[in-house]
């Protein structure tokens, strides 16, 4: 995707991404979203709860750019509001597995020996699960609602990330700056900190900018289900699944939050391109979950 | 098949770099006649196995050929034809050449029936060749893969390969370059020998010049992508009359402290 | 290669068993208690008693342990007890659903293999031009759409709009082209993507040349040298695919009331039935890792520089 059109390097002081016009389109949705996640409840038209039984299933008209649900609800006001949780529940979901990740990964290698390949047989049974059923039993197990579904995929996501991180810290751990360190008398911790840590984040952020789009499609996705939100918070998913038994009669309901969707991933991923083009074209971005 | 003279003929090779073109190989003539061995010389980056890649057709991708014919015996042969069937090809590091998934076996086959020959015949002409080669055991050695083989048997089933097809000609390129000292002699006895047995035309691409001494009847020297000279091996050697030459010849001198050539 | 084949068989007993005690662990670990769970879906308030006879049937008192050991002990003779809700044997509830799954999955997975590869194959021929162009926009687009979104897409069109395709229901290819699509268009992408990327990195290679400089005709070349070795990334990366179509199947099921053992787990998630989720996951985990296996082997067949380190030669 990075090949396409003439490319013309703009350096903000510490990100060069190449910015074609893909990458600059791709920006100024995610623009969009975080100002629709931060600001939601201000730039909406509507309030996104409010219900008028007598105006609902309009199709899109003057009052509402959009229409309404089968509950009379704006659906460009629930749109917007939705951004917060399409937005944040990744945004959490992100911290938990980098922490997780960091945190299990970064000491495995670190550390060594058999405590290392006593973490790494845990994590290896973490995948071999499916990521989707993992994050379906974590919710069976903790109990379904938003808050769950993050812990859950965040806790079916995470092993993957602990095995690079290890990988990395394993690389360089015997490199001599590490070595210089640990002789000047820095402790372990401080060690890790302030050499590894760095260059681990990195190349994780990198991978998890790729990985944005696949985790909210599964959070999306668990929340289609029933398993995340509960009304009347207004997620994405969730107003797809509300929105089924009306296909047959009013289909554009089930039309713009996938809509939403589709166009937040594809910014994501491309986003995700450009920078993987940038930093390290030979990243394998095709890992599966 | 016999066939006495290959003659390329104003081969020109071109790529484009920051915008504008640069030529690689500039109008290159020479003639390979049969059971001589024509040294093709020249230090890095001037050419040579450009030259013998756009011959055949087989350049790298962002180059391009300009005005070129290649005939034997004065008739103009496409280039698809003449890979394989007129004109065999060894390289260095044979290792890399053959694909690690595929048995010596497959290649052997896929060779011959590239050229259309009965099945019935291939085993006994892969057989016949790889002996030829120096090679003993040929039917353990053919359901083996590259990787369970070594620098110098590849080769000489490289060599094997091109023996089979019974082509006139051969170009090799770098063939000694990976290989161990003992090997190297081993394989240019056995070009030699082939040369003389087989009246095989060998056009041997090399910056090597002590292999050229061992090997080559006549020489032509490349410098930034033209032939600068060109002259039997013993002119080359005692009389070099192009700067260039001159400077490949001390050179190879230098290496075993001699200032002249003993004749 | 047999002896290959068998050590890799026994080792799923260790995986499995490994799973199975995570899965158990976390399960007891959870918030909410599973007597309550019990008693709430047979409608029996919860009294004191009550609780207290519920723990005792369902052998929670127990030591954790011991309560593992006895699901285990029980797991060869295919007894996974009884769900919470309906009392009926969680197990062959499950495999009355299992089959429906694993025919729109297999499906799903034989639309992604069997398109990606001519896309694949077509874009590396004509890189950089149209073909080329126009797979990768494709592709980009597929990779970023919700699965569940496109199933709603393709019936607003192919039966709300065409009438051509039944909405709903198992039968036969009418009703499973849509869900199958919807669910393997990512890995489809992914997959093409990939192809492609692997045949240009063969392309490039030594051996490749070499087939030409010995006379083969292109499409020789193509198929035995370039596909060949192309092909291995991609066997590689049908492990990963399946686990994605896996988790594709269960939330598509849903939309085209697919009969499989989605929907049986997701009401089992919402009503905490804990056997039954238990049971499912354990289920999930041994198909998965049982179609992770078999590719591993397809590919240590493909590769003979695997096949042989593993039938021991050197």
């Amino acid at each position: 995707m990075s090949d396409l059109a003439i490319e013309r390097t703009i350096a903000p002081q510490w990100l060069s991404v190449k910015l074609n016009w893909p990458t600059k389109v791709a920006l100024g949705i995610i623009a969009v979203l975080v100002i629709c996640a931060v600001a939601g409840h201000w730039l909406a038209p509507y309030d996104p709860n409010a219900t008028n039984l007598v105006g609902r299933l309009q199709s899109p008209n003057a009052e509402h750019w959009l229409g309404t649900d089968h509950l009379g609800r704006d659906i460009l006001s629930r749109l917007i509001v939705g951004s917060r949780v399409s937005l944040g529940s990744v945004a959490l979901c992100l911290v938990l597995i980098l922490g997780l990740g960091i945190l299990v990964g970064g000491a495995s290698g670190f550390i060594g020996g058999r405590t290392d390949q006593i973490i790494m047989r845990f994590t290896d049974v973490f995948l071999t699960f499916p990521t989707l059923v993992l994050a379906l039993f974590m919710v069976g197990m903790l109990g379904t609602g938003l808050v769950n579904v993050i812990v859950a995929i965040a806790l079916s996501h995470w092993a993957w990330y602990a095995r690079i991180v290890r990988g990395i810290v394993l690389s360089l751990k015997h490199r001599d700056f590490i070595l210089a360190s640990r002789l000047a008398g820095a402790t372990r911790v401080q060690v890790f900190i302030k050499h590894l840590l760095p260059a681990t984040l990195s190349q994780l952020l990198v991978l998890a900018t790729l990985d944005i789009g696949h985790m909210m499609l599964h959070v999306s996705g668990l929340s289609f289900l029933g398993l995340g939100v509960t009304a009347p918070t207004p997620e994405w998913g969730v107003m797809i699944s509300d929105a089924r038994q009306y296909v047959w009669t009013e289909p554009l309901l089930v039309f713009w939050p996938g809509l939403a969707l589709f166009f937040s991933v594809m910014a994501f991923n491309i986003l995700g391109d450009a920078i993987r083009d940038k930093l390290d074209p030979h990243l394998c971005a095709e890992h599966g979950h | 098949m016999t066939s006495s003279t290959l003659s390329v003929e104003g081969i020109s090779v071109e790529t484009t770099r920051h915008g504008s073109p640069l030529v690689l190989v500039d109008n290159v003539s020479l003639t390979l006649g049969a059971g001589e061995v024509l040294a093709l010389v020249g230090a890095s980056g001037s050419g040579k196995s450009l030259t013998c890649a756009a011959s055949l057709d087989v350049l790298p991708p962002g180059t391009r050929m300009i005005a070129d014919s290649v005939s034997i015996d004065g008739s103009v042969l496409q280039r698809s034809t003449l890979r394989g069937r007129h004109i065999a090809t060894i390289m260095q590091n044979p290792r890399s050449a053959f694909n690690p998934v595929r048995t010596m076996q497959q290649h052997a086959r896929e060779t011959l029936s590239a050229l259309g020959i009965s099945t019935a015949e291939e085993d006994e002409r892969i057989l016949r060749a790889m002996k030829a080669s120096g090679l003993d055991e040929p039917e353990r050695l053919l359901r083996l893969h590259s990787f369970e083989m070594s620098g110098g048997m590849l080769q000489r089933m490289m060599i094997a390969l091109a023996l089979a097809t019974e082509a006139p000609f051969l170009f090799a390129d770098e063939p000694t370059t990976d290989l161990d000292l003992i090997v190297q002699r081993e394989i240019l006895d056995l070009l030699d020998h082939l040369k003389r047995e087989r009246r095989l035309g060998i056009l041997l691409v090399t910056h090597d010049m002590g292999v050229v001494a061992r090997l080559a009847d006549r020489v032509a020297v490349m410098d930034g992508g033209r032939i600068v000279e060109t002259a039997p091996v013993t002119d080359i050697f005692l009389r070099p009359r192009h700067v260039i030459t001159q400077r490949l010849v001390e050179a190879h001198l230098s290496l075993y402290n001699r200032s002249e050539v003993a004749a | 290669m047999l002896a290959f084949t068998l050590r890799r068989l026994l080792l799923l007993v260790p995986i499995l068993l490994a799973a199975s005690l995570v899965i158990f662990l976390l399960l007891r670990l959870g918030p909410s208690d599973p007597a309550m769970d019990y008693l709430r879906l047979s409608r029996v308030p919860p009294t004191p008693q009550a609780l207290e006879e519920a723990r005792r049937m369902l052998g929670l008192d127990q030591p954790i342990v011991v309560q593992y050991l006895d699901w285990l002990w029980r797991g060869p003779s295919l007894d996974f007890g009884n769900s919470y809700a309906p009392q009926r044997p969680v197990l062959p509830d499950l495999l009355y659903y299992l089959p429906a799954t694993l025919k729109l999955a297999g499906v799903a997975l034989v639309l992604a293999l069997g398109i990606s590869f001519p896309l694949g194959m077509w874009a590396a021929r004509y890189r950089d031009r149209f073909p080329d162009q126009s797979v990768r926009l494709l592709a980009f687009f597929g990779v970023s759409m919700p699965n569940f979104w496109l199933g709603f897409l393709l019936v607003l069109v192919f039966s709300v709009h065409l009438g051509w395709l039944p909405p709903m229901g198992m039968g036969g290819w009418s009703h499973i082209v849509m869900p199958a699509f919807a669910i393997s268009l990512m890995s489809l992408c992914i997959n093409a993507r990939l192809l492609r990327a692997s045949m240009l990195e063969v392309k490039g290679q030594r051996h490749v040349t070499y087939a030409r400089l010995r006379g083969l005709s292109e499409i020789s070349v193509e198929r035995s040298h370039v596909l060949r070795n192309a092909l291995l990334p991609i066997i590689t990366a049908t492990g990963m695919h399946i686990g994605e179509l896996i988790g594709g199947t269960l939330i598509i099921e849903s939309i085209f009331g697919w009969p499989g053992v989605g929907r049986y787990a997701v009401s089992a998630i919402f009503n905490r039935d804990y056997p039954v989720i238990q049971c499912f996951t354990l289920l999930m985990v041994g198909i998965f890792v049982l179609c992770n296996l078999i590719v591993d082997i397809v590919y240590a067949w493909a590769d003979p520089r695997i096949r042989l380190s593993a039938e021991g030669v050197q």
